[in-house]
């Protein structure tokens, strides 16, 4: 760091303030280079991650359309849905009729949000339920994931009211759903996440089939 | 190679291997190893991007290094270490998106890794550049080194596994490593816990403490002080 003969100029505030600001300016250039040479890379990555989710709660045969390009908003009541305001609802259709519906939800966990993937028949049926994300304690909570235990299964087939909404808890508060040795408030978390699920199926019946998707705007990230 | 140069690139590979390691002599970087090393393939993919921003950063710092002042140098090297990160997480969310799932949330520490901020301080900005990559590179090196084994030790008695998932992280050529040393294990889970972190540095701390006294004792050549100032002040 110029221990070798420092030029004056070097001393004078103007300097340091010149580099500073030449810094950050080639290191935004950088940024900005780097954000555009991935950008494609990641939102195909992430479309992949999504479209395998929804494979995962619609089985394959009630669909021929491209699940990801029907898109629907529905806005919702943010303290009943666990901070979200709006629901995105990816539709399946074969034929040019919609036969299933996926939505995420989010369950408050023991540890943070558990986000779960929710797939629905047109009639309010569970058609598959997996969790895409959460921060569980390792060992106890995780048996919510699929690759860990076929717990979160249970769900597939019920509606709201086989069994009776009465039994949407976990054993312990009296419900149907298993609870784990050393977590509870994990599996009563994604039990009352699939119920609000459920729910929100039954208040927005009409507006999940009627409306338009949304065109998906290209570039506008 | 002159006889000169050599001497300092093996006191180099010396420093950051062995004595004056990233973790085990000047503790640094203790919150990135405790939260990722649950298993051996975490800690070999932070300690991989961790020496890439470090190898990244060396170079870059030590090649400007006679145009920035002593006054400002700390923004400089903040904003070039935040920048290389950022693109780090960028490359690695879109090309290797699976590992980037397991790593992401912890890509973003690395800017705070006051490891890299330390050699950046303490040795890239005083020395030439190839001095300085070799240094970034040997420095990643003994901090994959740490990753690997605490990671090692905390997969296989917490979970009976070693490098499960390596495939995801180095392609399915080695899928080779992915084993089940205790089948039909229950799973320790205070070894997962951060918990298990803490038991695991602290062994192999000692470890290394013991190792260094064997070798004092042995030869009593190898006792000589490292020559360059330690980076334990530079970055508290």
């Amino acid at each position: 760091m110029g221990t070798v003969s420092t030029p004056s100029y070097r001393n004078r505030v103007g300097y340091h303030a010149g580099l500073l600001w030449a810094m950050a300016a080639i290191c935004s250039a950088a940024l900005v280079m780097g954000y555009k040479a991935t950008y494609l890379d990641i939102k195909q990555r992430m479309r992949e991650d999504m479209q395998a989710s929804l494979q995962q709660v619609i089985p394959s045969q009630l669909y021929d359309n491209d699940i990801l390009a029907n898109k629907i908003e529905i806005p919702v009541d943010s303290k009943v849905m666990a901070g979200k305001s709006v629901i995105q609802v990816y539709r399946a259709s074969k034929e040019n009729k919609i036969t299933a519906l996926a939505y995420q939800l989010t369950g408050n966990g023991y540890a943070g949000p558990i986000e779960i993937m929710l797939g629905v028949d047109i009639n309010g049926k569970v058609l598959g339920t997996r969790v895409i994300s959460h921060t569980e304690t390792p060992g106890l909570g995780d048996k919510i994931e699929i690759k860990r235990d076929n717990w979160i299964e249970a769900f597939t087939g019920l509606t709201l009211g086989k069994p009776l909404v009465s039994k949407w808890k976990v054993k312990k508060d009296g419900g149907q759903f298993d609870q784990f040795t050393g977590a509870t408030i994990t599996p009563r978390a994604v039990v009352r996440a699939v119920k609000r699920g459920l729910e929100f199926f039954q208040q927005h019946k009409t507006e999940l089939f009627t409306i338009n998707p949304i065109k998906e705007a290209e570039g506008n990230e | 190679m002159s006889e000169a140069v050599t001497i300092k690139y093996s006191r180099i590979a010396k420093d950051g291997f062995w004595e004056n390691n990233v973790v085990m002599s000047q503790m640094l970087a203790l919150c990135p190893l405790l939260a990722v090393t649950s298993t051996a393939t975490n800690g070999l993919g932070m300690g991989l991007a961790t020496m890439v921003v470090m190898i990244i950063s060396a170079l870059v710092i030590s090649l400007i290094r006679d145009l920035i002042t002593s006054e400002v140098r700390i923004p400089v090297f903040v904003l070039i270490i935040a920048a290389i990160v950022t693109i780090v997480d960028l490359s690695m969310n879109a090309w290797l998106h699976e590992l980037h799932k397991i790593l992401g949330l912890f890509i973003p520490l690395i800017v705070t890794n006051c490891a890299i901020l330390g050699r950046a301080e303490s040795f890239a900005s005083r020395n030439p550049v190839r001095y300085s990559v070799f240094d970034g590179f040997m420095m990643g090196v003994g901090f994959i080194f740490v990753l690997v084994t605490v990671g090692a030790v905390r997969e296989i008695l917490g979970s009976g596994t070693l490098f499960a998932n390596a495939s995801l992280l180095l392609g399915n050529a080695f899928s080779f490593l992915e084993m089940t040393l205790i089948p039909e294990y229950g799973g320790f889970l205070l070894m997962i816990l951060p918990p298990g972190g803490f038991l695991a540095l602290g062994f192999l701390l000692a470890g290394k403490r013991l190792i260094d006294r064997k070798l004092a004792t042995t030869d009593k050549k190898d006792i000589n002080i490292i020559d360059e100032p330690s980076s334990e002040q530079a970055t508290a």
